[in-house]
């Protein structure tokens, strides 16, 4: 069942002298129960796209639906449904915990208890910190407990504009455990993040730049399509090994990635490279790679 | 209703938490209303006068001596020549120049007419007017002395003359504070009840949390009346606490019946909420609101009457005034609180401000979206 459905969405900004298209047409479905990535770089039109889809922001031209209502005509039912977890904490810093947990549970015409076998997991993590003002707590703490007021009222689909932004690795790592628990409830989650390691551990990614999609597949659906043959290379002297290596006829593209860089290559020819990199007199070392979703990224943003 | 009444709780929470907004709302009336009405005096005493005798006889004596009896004047600079007096006032001792001529006893005496002259430096305005006015007054009434000194004989006086004798109504010993205190108490409320509601809206829109409300199936109707209410209950807090102090420290107790008083407020503080609210529809952050309202304030408060009389405005400006609701407010306080006007006579202010209310919020409910 689709549960989100975005077709042809067009969204400008600026008045008629300097328009900035923030999306070109975008249009792809969401499935129930589903942990949806929305991968890209900053300004790629990511929370442009959340706000049109939460009722925020009305689109220039096509049309969306949530939960199988439509954003424009019936954003009423939407705001009952949706739950949205805004990039910026935003939230009241002047009150506590509890308070503004509370409070949006009474928005929503429900309370803590009704719902709090859903947020349970996440709250009782900060719970000890209850009577302490959110503006108060730590970022990671600030994180789950915006987390709890987007779920209070049991949304069918919950909207998280880069939730793991500024965040460090352990509270990331838990914070999709959490997003995976919530998806075995039901709940059809649509996140956002400029991360691309954080691609894997959804069900379906979109990748996005500039405002257009450039693939929408599974993360190993994804890696698949990447269909050249990837190498990791390491030297000493790191920079005139990129330089060499863009250089080379061969080579379709080459950049730093960790301590390696990684090499394209166009039609296979791996010793023909490693031949040349030994006659220039390189130390090196050259192994095959298995290619991520951050080289797919990177190759489809080289083909546009 | 439930929504509402947590919308308000809400409300209040915040506004207690923060001791800037407390401290906003309840010293600065105090200080405003206790400290204010004393220097913003209409009375001009301390005249620095510097005399030019030159004539140095009994009547030029009597005449200063009045002059200085008189409290207003203080005698700075005792003067030979009108050079040495005009020094005095390029150097700032003196304000005006009282120049006596050599025959002036002489000239009463025998002319039955004498010539005064009197130089004035009208850098401030305000206390060049009153100052001639003052010394004018006091030559006039030593004139009087003079001629029923003389006039012995016969009884009656032959001249006709016309004695002008005056009561102050409804503020018998005209004092100043009496008027100044209730319009000072005008322009605060207005200040409050606009800045507040107007910031308290932007800070929102600053931080995030209205587009975290906007996402929830919040009614935009429950939303600004949980904004309003309790800016509403705060200005007529503030609107006691300045009573009260009127009462305290100047004893102004109002002449008309407080009911009156606070329905016009009531009625009133809704006009100047909706222009804060008005106000946050169109700023974007906190220091635009400030400027809007800064720049509103201004207006009001030099266009509102407090100051300076409608009255004597020209056209165009008396026109203005008609758009500034402080004006009506000025007006209705001092007839309920000094003259004691019933209901029936301010039903003219009354029905414009309504109207304000009405229009401001209107339009700020119009100008509000959930979303953009």
């Amino acid at each position: 069942m689709t549960t989100v459905s975005i077709s042809n969405i067009v969204k400008r900004y600026g008045s008629k002298k300097t328009v900035t298209t923030a999306l070109h047409g975008i249009s792809f479905d969401v499935q129930q129960g589903e942990l949806f990535g929305l991968i890209g770089p900053d300004g790629a039109g990511k929370t442009s796209l959340f706000r049109i889809l939460t009722t925020l922001l009305l689109a220039e031209e096509g049309t969306a639906t949530v939960d199988g209502f439509d954003v424009v005509k019936e954003y009423k039912e939407i705001r009952k449904r949706v739950g949205y977890m805004p990039g910026r904490f935003s939230l009241y810093q002047d009150l506590t915990v509890k308070e503004n947990l509370d409070f949006f549970a009474t928005i929503f015409n429900t309370t803590i208890e009704e719902n709090y076998d859903l947020i349970k997991e996440i709250y009782q993590q900060i719970e000890p910190f209850k009577d302490r003002r959110a503006g108060k707590l730590s970022g990671g703490m600030k994180q789950k407990l915006a987390l709890s007021c987007a779920l209070i009222h049991r949304p069918s689909v919950l909207f998280l504009d880069e939730p793991t932004t500024g965040v460090d690795a352990v509270s990331r790592k838990e914070f999709w455990e959490m997003l995976k628990r919530l998806r075995e409830q039901g709940i059809t989650i649509l996140v956002s993040t400029p991360y691309m390691d954080e691609a894997s551990l959804c069900d379906r990614v979109a990748l996005i730049q500039s405002g257009r999609i450039m693939q929408i597949d599974t993360p190993a659906g994804i890696v698949q399509q990447f269909g050249k043959k990837l190498l990791a290379v390491k030297s000493n002297n790191m920079l005139e090994l990129l330089k060499i290596l863009n250089d080379q006829e061969i080579v379709e593209n080459a950049y730093p990635f960790g301590e390696y860089h990684h090499v394209v290559l166009k039609n296979g020819g791996e010793d023909v490279l490693r031949n040349e990199l030994n006659r220039k007199g390189m130390l090196f070392e050259m192994e095959e790679a298995e290619a991520n979703i951050e080289d797919c990224f990177i190759r489809l943003m080289n083909n546009d | 209703m439930r929504v509402l009444r947590f919308l308000l709780q809400k409300e209040f929470r915040q506004i207690f938490r923060d001791p800037s907004i407390l401290r906003l709302i309840f010293i600065m009336p105090v200080i405003q209303l206790v400290f204010l009405p004393f220097a913003a005096d209409y009375e001009v005493r301390n005249i620095k006068l510097a005399l030019l005798d030159r004539d140095h006889s009994a009547y030029s004596r009597a005449l200063v001596n009045k002059i200085t009896a008189s409290g207003y004047f203080m005698l700075t600079a005792n003067c030979v020549s009108f050079q040495e007096a005009r020094a005095a006032i390029e150097t700032d001792k003196a304000d005006i120049i009282l120049d006596i001529p050599p025959a002036f006893e002489k000239e009463i005496v025998k002319e039955t007419e004498a010539t005064l002259s009197m130089s004035v430096n009208a850098i401030n305005g305000v206390k060049a007017g009153l100052g001639s006015a003052y010394l004018q007054r006091i030559i006039m009434d030593f004139n009087q002395d003079i001629r029923t000194e003389w006039i012995q004989f016969p009884r009656f006086d032959q001249d006709t003359r016309i004695a002008v004798t005056f009561s102050n109504w409804f503020n018998t010993s005209m004092n100043y504070k009496v008027f100044m205190v209730p319009g000072i108490l005008v322009l605060l409320l207005t200040m409050i009840g606009a800045n507040l509601t107007a910031i308290n809206i932007v800070r929102e829109k600053e931080i995030g949390t209205i587009e975290q409300i906007n996402v929830t199936p919040v009614q935009k109707s429950h939303f600004i009346l949980g904004k309003l209410i309790p800016f509403w209950i705060l200005g007529l807090l503030v609107f006691t606490l300045g009573l009260g102090i009127a009462r305290l420290f100047y004893g102004i107790i109002p002449a008309g019946s407080l009911v009156t008083l606070y329905a016009f407020a009531a009625v009133y503080l809704l006009a100047v909420l909706g222009l804060g609210l008005l106000i946050s529809t169109y700023a974007e952050n906190q220091q635009q609101a400030m400027l809007i309202s800064f720049f509103l304030m201004m207006i009001f408060i030099l266009m509102g009457g407090l100051y300076t009389s409608i009255d004597s405005m020209p056209d165009w400006a008396k026109a203005i005034t008609k758009a500034n609701p402080v004006s009506y407010f000025i007006d209705v306080i001092r007839m309920l609180v000094l003259k004691g006007s019933g209901f029936g006579d301010i039903g003219y202010q009354l029905g414009i401000i309504t109207g304000f209310a009405l229009v401001l919020n209107g339009w700020a409910v119009l100008n509000y979206h959930k979303r953009s």
